[in-house]
């Protein structure tokens, strides 16, 4: 049966099983990989991505859950990584190996849209669902903090 | 770590290459073997515009990349050497992955050893191609080649100034004759412009975007995922299974049983299931029946091994090093004491899970593998396809992290096994976290236990280290009994305090788990071990931890490497210039608020020195780490800002596994499953990290592991004078601060 969503502004639909998480519909149907594969149960934040604007883990959302839905995964945030986030990202030289990065810079997008000043705290709250190996978690707080700055002044 | 008693890298890539029993250990390249590679690479590197540099027409230069990334900022390090050489413009510079060309490239990436090892060659590639530049230029123009020079991606000459830009240049370049290696002028480092500066990495923008291609991202036309239903314990093997349901999952295609590889890249063997994607295959999985032979380790267990530890301790092990008499010494003097401290399994948890993609048709085979050893990838590929290395194309992708656990090929193997079973179809082999968690090749457990003695002076009169470990050798070599076991000790085997009495001794503990390199390899439990007992010693003397270790290390000198004359020495010098720096910013013996504590560690490794002080505290029942100040001396460093992040890095990899979880056994098997019983650091426990780096002129030396050792001792110290406990045991449990 057919699942229609917005993803990334554009319409899709898609004809896979419906308990598929939206992970797998996402990298293995529709070949979008930026999203990634962590640990398949919420923990490490690497296949975060936003529906409707949340902050959502797309390993164990069903597919199905997601049907009229508006998806942004890393993809659809700028197509020239010209988001502010995405600059910060670059210019604290936060990526080591990256494979987190996508969750990671996904989960502070959504946190400055409800926090566009965010303290500390804030951060510990909004970022810790998102496990890096490569310990780059002092680097993403500052660029979170420069991406705000970044924000407030555009 | 030590290669004395073992094979080096490049033999053990040989022969697991051939598929034969693979050794070894000891993957850091010595000095000297950086020097034989780099005659080799003399040998074959008759062109660097072939090996080396592409540059095209409309004057773009690609830097090839002969070695892989994982994080460690090599496809920014290693090309920046060429760009200094070749006096190229940084920004206009791209980057590309070199083929696997054993005949040209190097055999793989650890050991901290990548920047160490191609300084020189590759410095000498990009000035024999800036050379070559400047005589096609000069024929040009019909002048001497001295009165030309390379600037900016261009060939300059004459008053008033002309220029011909590499990309006119290169077509008549690449036909000279290639300098000699030898003699070809290398750059004067006070013209640098390039190496020293703090350069952004290469690929930051692709991985702040999500178009970064990491091996799990492999996606080629009839691609076929396959998930792997392993034997839980380790050494057993399939006795029989059931298929129907899985069967009967929509979306998959296929069912293959294929037997343990029992050589070089030592696959376990098992049931795949293969679908059209990974979900499918997953479910696959779950829905076979599947009965396991467990074989002969399935009553191992973490509760054994400790005893076993125990026992060994009490028997006390064969002597290693035996300067002095520490013994006599121990038993006489007034002023003792004896501490015994465990390391437990650790893993090496790569964010992005093992994977690996293999097609193989009749005539050659192609994949797309994140790994650290792509011409073992190759010989393991071509060994199950039946054919020739040389048929085989291996495309090295970003790596989702390595550490060491990438430097296996057993998920190669079984790549390249399913596909030669699926008719030329390509597959990708993908493991879930809790495959990766459970079927790793571990940080070896280890256990210790340390005795010391002071003169009446306070100065150290003998040191002893008792250790029992189930060895990384004891894994990998064909006669593990013939391993000493020095290699466990690592740089522990040679403290830099002087004493005339020092002792070691190792038994070897038995195990069936599979250990191999983690990050910072034997160094991480040496450091541990080796600075948690000085701080002890310093504490019994009644010294300050910083200047009791100022004063047992004494005088400038240089110690040679026990066991390992080609290592360089311990240059006491520049260990003391970490320590005194990392101090000095640390603000030591000031005063902090109540209940924190200040902690210091050093260590040599890699041949770099690096120190760390930490200031940590209890609170709720766990370890709060406030700050962390880091001094590093690791030579050169060639791009200062990627040395900082290597040390963060190393700071939070060396945590994850002092104040979080351990792998243990039970039944044979690893408990842990996922990162809900294996935790790892997150945001909010993350210290306030400062890392000051050595701007030294030595050569470079290695930077991805030499961070780790330091920072649990020099946590543990800090909660030592935080609340007077010593801790022992890793990971840190709560009942062990109360």
């Amino acid at each position: 049966m057919a699942i229609s969503f917005t993803l990334n502004g554009k319409a899709t639909s898609v004809d896979v099983s419906p308990d598929m998480p939206l992970l797998w519909v996402l990298r293995d149907t529709l070949n979008m990989t930026g999203t990634k594969f962590g640990c398949g149960m919420a923990l490490c934040g690497a296949c975060t991505v936003h529906i409707n604007g949340e902050a959502t883990r797309s390993c164990i959302t069903a597919v199905s859950s997601i049907a009229g839905k508006k998806v942004t995964t890393i993809e659809g945030l700028s197509a020239d990584g010209s988001h502010p986030v995405q600059q910060a990202w670059m210019e604290e030289d936060v990526p080591q190996c990256g494979y987190c990065q996508s969750g990671q810079i996904m989960s502070a997008v959504a946190l400055l849209s409800k926090k566009p000043k965010p303290t500390d705290a804030d951060i510990d709250d909004a970022m810790s669902g998102n496990i890096c190996r490569c310990g780059t978690y002092q680097r993403i707080r500052k660029a979170i903090h420069r991406a705000a700055s970044m924000q407030a002044k555009a | 770590m030590t290669i004395a008693s073992v094979v080096n890298r490049r033999d053990f890539l040989k022969t697991g290459a051939a598929g034969g029993v693979a050794l070894v250990i000891g993957f850091h390249l010595s000095p000297r073997a950086f020097a034989d590679q780099a005659a080799e690479q003399e040998k074959k590197i008759p062109n660097p515009f072939d090996a080396w540099v592409r540059i095209t027409p409309d004057n773009r230069a690609t830097l090839i990349l002969g070695k892989s990334e994982m994080g460690q900022g090599i496809m920014t390090a290693l090309p920046m050497i060429l760009a200094e050489e070749l006096c190229l413009d940084w920004k206009n510079v791209k980057v590309e992955q070199a083929p696997t060309n054993p005949k040209v490239y190097d055999l793989g990436t650890g050991g901290s050893g990548s920047v160490a090892g191609s300084w020189l060659p590759l410095r000498r590639a990009g000035a024999a191609a800036r050379e070559m530049l400047i005589a096609a230029a000069a024929q040009k123009w019909e002048v001497s080649p001295d009165t030309c020079k390379a600037a900016n991606g261009q060939v300059v000459h004459g008053h008033p100034q002309r220029y011909l830009s590499y990309g006119e240049l290169v077509e008549a370049a690449a036909k000279l004759p290639v300098p000699n290696f030898n003699t070809v002028p290398l750059k004067n480092s006070d013209d640098f412009t390039v190496v020293g500066h703090d350069t952004h990495r290469f690929e930051g923008r692709s991985k702040a975007t999500g178009a970064a291609k990491f091996g799990i991202d492999s996606r080629v036309p009839g691609l076929l995922f396959a998930v792997v239903a392993r034997c839980p314990v380790f050494g057993g093997k399939l006795a029989s299974f059931d298929a129907a349901k899985a069967k009967e999952v929509p979306g998959v295609r296929d069912v293959i049983s294929f037997e343990t590889s029992g050589r070089g890249a030592s696959t376990t063997g098992g049931v795949a299931v293969l679908a059209d994607n990974s979900w499918a295959a997953m479910q696959g999985r779950k829905a076979l029946v599947v009965k396991w032979d467990e074989g002969p380790a399935a009553n191992e267990s973490s509760a054994e091994l400790h005893k076993h530890f125990l026992a060994n301790a009490a028997k006390g092990g064969k002597a290693l090093r035996n300067d002095g008499d520490a013994d006599s010494v121990l038993s006489s003097s007034p002023k003792k004491i004896e501490a015994a401290y465990e390391l437990p399994f650790a893993p090496h948890a790569c964010m992005e899970p093992m994977n690996c993609t293999v097609q193989i048709r009749p005539d050659g085979a192609e994949a797309w593998v994140p790994t650290q050893a792509p011409q073992w990838a190759q010989g393991v590929i071509a060994e199950a396809a039946k054919l020739p290395p040389e048929k085989v194309i291996v495309h090295t992708t970003l790596m989702g992290g390595g550490f060491g656990r990438r430097y296996q090929a057993d998920f190669v193997m079984e790549a390249a096994q399913l596909a030669a079973k699926s008719s030329g179809k390509p597959v990708m082999v993908l493991w879930t976290r809790e495959d990766d968690m459970q079927h790793g090749f571990y940080r070896p457990a280890s256990y210790h236990k340390l005795q010391g003695a002071l003169d009446a002076n306070g100065n150290l009169a003998a040191w002893k280290h008792f250790q029992t470990s189930t060895s990384i050798a004891a894994k990998w070599n064909e006669k593990p009994e013939e391993d000493s076991g020095l290699g466990e000790f690592g740089s522990g085997a040679t403290i830099p305090y002087v004493t005339p009495n020092i002792r070691l001794e190792y038994t070897l503990a038995e195990s069936s788990v599979p250990r191999a390199w983690w990050r910072s390899v034997e160094h991480s439990s040496s450091g541990f071990v080796v600075e948690s007992f000085i701080d002890e010693l310093a504490a019994a003397a009644g010294q300050d931890p910083l200047a009791f270790r100022m004063k047992i290390i004494g005088g400038d000198r240089k110690i040679p490497m026990f066991g390992n004359d080609k290592e360089p020495p311990l240059d006491t010098a520049r260990l003391k210039g970490v320590l005194q720096l990392a101090a000095e910013k640390a603000g030591w013996g000031k005063p902090l608020p109540k209940g924190v504590g200040r902690g210091i560690a050093t260590f040599y490794s890699f041949n770099s020195y690096t120190a760390a002080v930490a200031e940590a505290s209890v609170q709720n029942g766990a370890i709060k780490v406030h700050r962390l100040v880091y001094a590093v001396d690791c030579g050169r460093p060639i791009n200062p800002e990627g040395v900082r992040a290597q040390v963060e890095s190393a700071a939070i990899y060396g945590l994850s596994a002092a104040l979080h979880d351990a792998i243990t056994i039970s039944g044979g098997r690893v408990e842990q499953s996922n990162f809900n019983d294996y935790g790892m650091p997150r945001m909010n426990e993350t210290p306030k990290t400062e890392v000051h780096v050595v701007m030294s002129k030595e050569d470079p030396t290695g930077i991805g592991e030499p961070g780790l050792p330091v920072v649990t001792p020099a946590v543990c110290n800090a909660i030592f004078a935080a609340t007077g406990k010593r801790l022992r045991r890793l990971p840190i449990r709560s009942e062990d601060l109360a």
